[in-house]
């Protein structure tokens, strides 16, 4: 069932919507939250059933879910599996859940149970690589970020309750950045992922003085080569660029190939799972 | 023949991250109660290990998106304590007041979202909008002031962008901390408000005696490093902290457990509170006697009304740190870091309690081992035994099962889990 609300005094339909969490820091749903001057709007355009993180109640009818976070358990699976087959439109909220995030860097170890060992010692764990939504299951809009930037949610949101097609950019964040008339990071002598990476976040730390980490997954198309002589030809070691690449699961390719050309892959010995 | 009553929580509601709660009686008497913890493990010690120094900071911010400015300030103290950088005394005042603003979105996060509707009696903060009008709009005002200050001073409110070993990419113009000092003088009279409403609740009357970790305060209510206290009277170094977590395996949970001189302990804003009372701001101290809280205060659902007082507590601390950068020169945000091979450990005051983050470097400024032992964690075993306690006492004097039920969530709730955290 679908109720009708007024968003910005236009009658809308609200749709019922349900916000799940898998391996995540859950900083994507605090973001839903922010931007509390327009948090009451927001929340007019949607009606929320189920979430957990704020609410009590719980319904299994909904419309669209927003899934954050990757699969690392079994049962993460099966949560999901449910979800897909509830949900008409599943949305991937945030890195975790567009890339594997933060969490797939785990991934990178030869021994799949070295990095459980490490944590926990001799103790048992149930756990299983780091994956994307989308390697499970079909995702039908992906958010991208981590975090996600709720201006962007809630651009996003209107248009899935609007019945128009959700505009992600393909440009890099380098456009956005210029835009902002930003001094290039790469001059301040920092690395940056500014030109390879997805735009949408208003070159978000770039504009802190912040080389862009790939948060967002590659721009359509990214130049991945040029990349590379930039940064050679601003004196950034290739382990630099590693680092950010490899960081949210976005350009996992090419880190792969990158880890790879690097001879001293982890840089340390003393742990006998690197890659 | 008595039958057995269940009560049965499965992915416990208005908490940060997945926990369940396994209740069985019979006769009136308790045979289980469990506070179980089902996250999914990220590995974040591991992740770490063979990654330079610079990444530490702004991966280990992803252990929680709620204290993430928490985390990547101990991480860049672990870093700068590890290579025996010290940064200029400005970058120390604008990193506490970004620690404060943190603890004051947290704070009124969890207060207003997360524990008032249990009191108003409602099961989110959505049916409060229309009942609760104006308490839902000065909840906003005071997340919104504190976010917007995050985003000020570290870039955006959490994963900061703007907190880095050596200090920061760029500090906030002197105008822009003028008008936040105005703002957040103004939130005082909105605190004192918020605490009027958190008068009329019941709290719980709830007593088990337990132990109390927190960092010792010299002259300032502490957050920032400093020696490890104990209301038990254990008293350490920063560096000494693995006597004071001494983490261990349970099999109930997928987060581990700390002890100290007890079973359990406890740590927050109560712990804090409770172990700093004397070096509380005129206002923060006027709260507390408001509340009759005073130490040592052993009602784990005492630490709502402790977060209480530290939001007056952080307000006010920031209005005289405002005062004191605007009155001083300041030198560029970021100093060069020179690794070197050692050990750097950080005790930092979270929201929710004492956070620790221990990396050993290897003499490029490798991490060779990562170690963070997460508030929450910590917390967990004095959970355990607070419930064990108090489900008893209900069930003896014949509570009903919802009853039961409530006041269990509740009792998790005031301890503001932040369970993925504790996992990590």
């Amino acid at each position: 069932m679908t109720t009708m609300h007024s968003y910005l005094g236009v009658a809308t339909p609200a749709p019922r919507v349900a916000f799940f969490e898998l391996s995540s820091c859950e900083g994507c749903q605090l973001q839903l939250l922010n931007n509390e001057a327009r948090l009451l709007d927001f929340l007019a355009l949607v009606e929320p059933v189920n979430f957990r993180e704020a609410m009590d109640e719980r319904s299994d009818d909904y419309q669209i879910a927003f899934v954050e976070g990757c699969v690392t358990r079994d049962d993460e699976v099966v949560r999901l599996l449910k979800i897909r087959q509830q949900a008409k439109i599943l949305v991937a909220l945030g890195s975790c859940a567009c890339f594997g995030g933060v969490n797939q860097l785990k991934n990178r170890f030869v021994d799949p149970d070295w990095a459980r060992r490490q944590v926990y010692g001799d103790f048992p764990v149930a756990t299983s690589p780091a994956r994307a939504l989308e390697e499970v299951v079909t995702v039908d809009l992906r958010i991208y970020g981590c975090p996600v930037k709720k201006e962007e949610v809630e651009r996003l949101v209107s248009e899935l309750v609007l019945g128009k097609t959700p505009f992600v950019p393909k440009y890099p964040v380098c456009m956005e950045c210029k835009a902002h008339h930003n001094l290039c990071l790469f001059e301040l002598g920092e690395v940056c992922l500014g030109p390879v990476t997805r735009a949408g976040c208003e070159a978000w730390c770039p504009s802190s003085r912040m080389g862009c980490w790939g948060c967002r997954g590659p721009s359509e198309p990214a130049n991945l080569a040029e990349l590379a002589e930039v940064a050679q030809r601003f004196g950034v070691a290739a382990e630099s660029l590693l680092d950010r690449l490899e960081c949210f699961g976005g350009f996992a390719g090419a880190a792969a190939e990158l880890r790879q050309k690097l001879n001293n892959p982890g840089g340390t010995n003393s742990s006998g799972g690197q890659a | 023949m008595s039958t057995i009553r269940k009560v049965e929580i499965h992915h416990l509601t208005r908490v940060e991250g997945h926990g369940n709660i396994t209740i069985r009686i019979q006769d009136g008497k308790l045979i289980e109660a469990r506070w179980e913890v089902v996250e999914t493990p990220r590995f974040f010690e591991a992740i770490l290990v063979g990654k330079k120094w610079e990444n530490a900071p702004w991966l280990c911010g992803r252990i929680c998106g709620i204290c993430s400015i928490g985390h990547t300030l101990a991480s860049i103290r672990a870093v700068e304590r590890a290579f025996g950088l010290a940064v200029a005394p400005e970058a120390e005042k604008f990193r506490l007041l970004l620690k404060h603003m943190e603890t004051l979105q947290s704070h009124v996060l969890h207060l207003c979202f997360l524990v008032a509707p249990d009191f108003l009696g409602t099961g989110s903060i959505l049916p409060l909008i229309a009942s609760h009008p104006d308490t839902v709009k000065l909840a906003a005002r005071l997340k919104m002031l504190a976010n917007q200050a995050c985003e000020l001073i570290g870039g955006r409110s959490l994963h900061p962008t703007r907190t880095v070993v050596g200090g920061f990419t760029m500090y906030p113009e002197r105008a822009e901390l003028a008008v936040l000092k105005d703002r957040l003088a103004a939130a005082l009279p909105e605190l004192d408000v918020l605490a009027g409403l958190f008068a009329t609740f019941m709290i719980p009357d709830f007593r088990r005696e337990t132990e109390f970790v927190s960092l010792q305060g010299e002259a300032r209510y502490p957050f920032l490093g400093g020696d490890l206290v104990s209301s038990d009277g254990v008293r350490r170094s920063e560096d000494d902290y693995l006597p004071m977590t001494n983490e261990y395996c349970v099999e109930q949970s997928t987060s581990k457990w700390s002890r100290l001189s007890r079973p359990s302990f406890a740590v927050g804003a109560l712990a804090r509170l409770n172990n700093n009372y004397s070096l509380l701001t005129p206002g923060a101290r006027a709260t507390a006697e408001r509340f009759g809280l005073a130490p040592v205060n052993h009602n784990p659902f005492m630490n709502n009304v402790a977060q209480l007082v530290e939001c007056v507590q952080v307000v006010e601390d920031s209005l005289l740190l405002i005062e004191e950068l605007l009155a001083t020169r300041w030198a560029a945000p970021r100093q060069v870091v020179k690794p070197r091979a050692g050990r750097g450990v950080a005790a930092v005051e979270v929201p929710r309690g004492i956070l620790y983050h221990c990396y050993e470097f290897d003499d490029e400024g490798r991490i060779t081992r990562a170690d963070c032992v997460i508030p929450t964690s910590q917390n967990h075993a004095n959970i355990q035994h607070d419930l064990v306690v108090m489900v008893a006492e209900m069930a003896a004097a014949g509570q009903s099962d919802k009853e039961i039920e409530q006041r269990a969530a509740m009792l998790v709730r005031a301890y503001d889990p932040c369970i993925s955290c504790s996992v990590h």
